[in-house]
C-alpha cells in the first residue's frame, strides 16, 4: 500500500471503483458542504473536491477535503497548477497530508479566463507531470524538490491524473497516459467519455501498451441532466465530443423526462465501460448533482460499496 | 523584434496636458518597425495631440526627434541640447528606451506613448504575433521550433492539457492552435517523437530582479573576479 487510502484498497482488492465529484460552495458556508456530502456517504469510494473548478473562485480543496475527512468520506483533493508554484504545491501537500488527506489528483486546471478573475496572473510553475513526479518523490523518496535533505514525515498518498483519450494530438494521447504513469500517476480518471466504441478503440491502445496494469484506469461518466446541457457540453466545454445520437436522444424526450433519460443513459454506459478490458473504476461526473448520487449509483447497480 | 502598440491618445493627451511645451520622441528601432514609434507615427502622435490641445482650447509647442535607438547611450545623447527647451517627453520607444531617457535626462518628466507588448514575428504589415517569453532556456530544439512557453496558454512542458479542441484549437481561444498538437505533429513529421516521451522536469525560472547580460568575450571587462 502506497497511501492506505479506501479508493487504494478498493482497486487493490480487485472491486470496481465508484469516485464521484463534489463542487466546493462560493464562499464559508460550511453547512453547504455537509449537507452536500451527506448524500454522497456510502454510495463511492472516494470523492473528488474541486480546486476552483472553471476558475472561480470557491472555498479550498484542502479545507473542503478535510471537512470530508472529518465526516468519514474520503477525498481525492484536486489540485492544479494554475494558483500555486512549487513552494506552495509542496506546501499545500504536507498540508493536506497532515490533515489525513490520503488521495489527490494532479491537474493543470482550467485556464483563469473561463472563470471569474480574468485579470489574474496565471502561474504554471510546474505542470501536471512534474507535480506528478514531485508528490510521489516526496512520498517515495520522503524528498523535495531540489533538496536531498528527508522530509519530516511521511506523505502517504495516492496519486492521481487526468486524461482526455480524443483531444488532438488524438495519437499522443496513450504515450502522454504513459508519461504520466511514469512521472508518478497510481490512478487515472478520464474525461467525460460519451462516445464509447471511441473509447474502447483507445482503451486496446493503452492495454497493448500494458499500462492498465501499471494504473488503475476510472472511466469519467457525466450523466446528462437536460438536451440543453448536452449541446452546450458538446459545444463548449474544452475537450468533450458528444455523438449526435446522444444529443439526438436527449433532445428527443420530453423537458421532465431528460434527467432520468440522462440517467438511463447513464446506467448503458455503466454497463458497457464495465466490459471494456483494463477499466478499473468510473468517476461520476455529475455537475451539481451531488443529491442524485444515491439513485444513479443504486439504478447503475453500483451499491453496495464495498467495505475493505 | 519587439512589438508595441500605441496607448490611447486620450490617455497619452491626459499625461501631458498640463505640459505647453512637450518633446516626441520616436525610435528607429523595433517600435519603428512595427509601426507604432517610427518616424511617420510620431509625428502623427504629435497631429494627434496638437488636435487635442486645441480642441481643448490650449496652446503648446510640441516637436518630434526620432532618434535612431532609443536603447543606446550615443544615440540618447542626440537630443540633449532639445530637451532643456521643453517641459517633457513623450518616448514612442519600448518601455526599456522610455526607462534610458527618462534615466539620462533625470530632471525631466518622460511619458510612454506605447505599450510594449511581445517579442514576435511580422506576419504581415501591421500584423505581429508573439513567439518568444525571454524565458532564458530555450526550449525550442526538443520541440520542433514550437515555444511551448509562449504559445501553450499554459506554458506546459510535457504535452497537451485535456482541453485541446477538436478542431486542434487551444482551449482558451479558438482561433490559436494548441501548441502541442502542433508541437507532435511537427515532430512526427521529423521522425523525432522520441523528443517528448521522457518527463521534462521543472523549469529554472529564477527572478533576481533586472538581469544583466555579458556577452561571451566581454566578461574581462565587466566582471570584477
Amino acid at each position: 500500500m502506497k497511501s492506505g487510502s479506501n479508493l487504494e484498497k478498493v482497486l487493490y482488492a480487485g472491486h470496481f471503483a465508484v469516485t464521484t465529484e463534489f463542487g466546493p460552495p462560493k464562499g464559508t458556508d460550511i453547512s453547504i458542504v455537509k449537507n452536500k456530502a451527506e448524500f454522497l456517504q456510502g454510495k463511492v469510494d472516494a470523492v473528488n473536491v474541486t480546486d476552483c473548478q472553471t476558475a472561480v473562485v470557491r472555498l479550498s480543496s484542502i479545507a473542503t477535503s478535510a471537512i470530508l475527512v472529518q465526516m468519514g468520506i474520503e477525498p481525492v483533493m484536486q489540485m492544479t497548477c494554475r494558483d500555486r508554484n512549487r513552494i506552495a504545491i509542496q506546501s499545500d501537500i504536507f498540508g493536506a497530508s497532515a490533515l489525513g488527506i490520503k488521495n489527490m489528483l494532479a491537474i493543470s486546471g482550467d485556464h483563469h479566463t473561463f472563470g471569474n478573475q480574468k485579470n489574474a496572473r496565471k502561474v504554471y510553475d510546474i505542470d501536471s507531470m512534474q507535480m506528478l513526479a514531485l508528490v510521489k518523490r516526496m512520498r517515495d523518496e520522503k524528498k523535495m524538490l531540489s533538496e536531498e535533505t528527508l522530509i519530516q514525515g511521511e506523505v502517504p498518498m495516492f496519486i492521481g491524473a487526468a486524461a482526455n483519450p480524443f483531444a488532438p494530438p488524438v495519437e499522443f494521447r496513450a504515450i502522454h497516459l504513459r508519461k504520466k504513469i511514469e512521472a508518478g500517476a497510481d490512478f487515472i480518471q478520464t474525461q467525460s467519455i460519451y462516445d464509447i466504441d471511441k473509447f474502447r478503440e483507445w482503451m486496446k491502445i493503452v492495454c497493448d501498451m500494458g499500462l492498465d496494469k501499471r494504473c488503475a484506469i476510472l472511466a469519467g461518466l457525466t450523466p446528462l441532466k437536460t438536451a440543453g446541457m448536452a449541446r452546450y457540453m458538446a459545444e463548449n466545454v474544452p475537450g468533450m465530443q458528444i455523438p449526435d445520437s446522444l444529443l439526438k436522444r436527449m433532445a428527443g424526450v420530453q423537458k421532465e423526462k431528460a434527467a432520468d433519460e440522462g440517467i438511463k443513459i447513464f446506467c448503458e454506459q455503466v454497463e458497457q465501460v464495465k466490459e471494456i478490458k483494463g477499466i478499473a473504476g468510473i468517476h461520476i461526473m455529475a455537475i451539481e448533482w451531488e443529491h442524485r448520487i444515491p439513485e444513479i449509483t443504486e439504478r447503475a447497480g453500483l451499491l453496495p460499496r464495498p467495505v475493505v | 523584434m519587439i512589438k508595441a502598440k500605441r496607448k490611447p491618445i486620450e490617455e497619452i493627451f491626459d499625461l501631458i496636458k498640463n505640459y505647453t511645451r512637450v518633446l516626441c520622441v520616436g525610435c528607429g528601432g523595433c517600435t519603428s518597425v512595427c509601426l507604432a514609434g517610427g518616424q511617420r507615427e510620431t509625428l502623427i502622435l504629435k497631429d494627434d495631440l496638437s488636435h487635442m490641445f486645441k480642441q481643448k482650447g490650449k496652446t503648446a509647442k510640441l516637436s518630434v526627434f526620432v532618434m535612431e535607438r532609443q536603447c543606446n547611450p550615443e544615440y540618447l545623447s542626440d537630443i540633449e541640447n532639445m530637451v532643456k527647451d521643453y517641459d517633457c517627453v513623450i518616448s514612442a520607444a519600448c518601455g526599456a528606451g522610455v526607462q534610458f531617457i527618462a534615466e539620462r535626462y533625470r530632471s525631466k518628466p518622460v511619458f510612454p506613448a506605447l505599450n510594449t507588448m511581445f517579442i514576435g514575428i511580422d506576419r504581415s504589415t501591421g500584423l505581429y504575433q508573439e513567439r518568444c517569453r525571454t524565458c532564458g532556456d530555450c526550449q525550442l530544439a526538443y520541440t520542433g521550433g514550437i515555444c511551448p512557453v509562449t504559445c501553450c496558454a499554459k506554458s506546459l512542458f510535457n504535452g497537451p492539457c485535456g482541453g485541446t479542441n477538436a478542431d486542434g484549437s487551444c482551449e482558451v481561444n479558438r482561433d490559436i492552435p494548441c501548441a502541442w498538437n502542433e508541437i507532435y505533429e511537427r515532430l512526427k513529421a521529423q521522425n523525432r517523437i522520441e523528443n517528448i516521451l521522457s518527463i521534462h522536469p521543472p523549469m529554472d525560472w529564477t527572478d533576481k530582479g533586472p538581469e544583466i547580460l555579458v556577452q561571451t568575450g566581454y566578461e574581462n571587462r565587466y566582471i570584477k573576479k
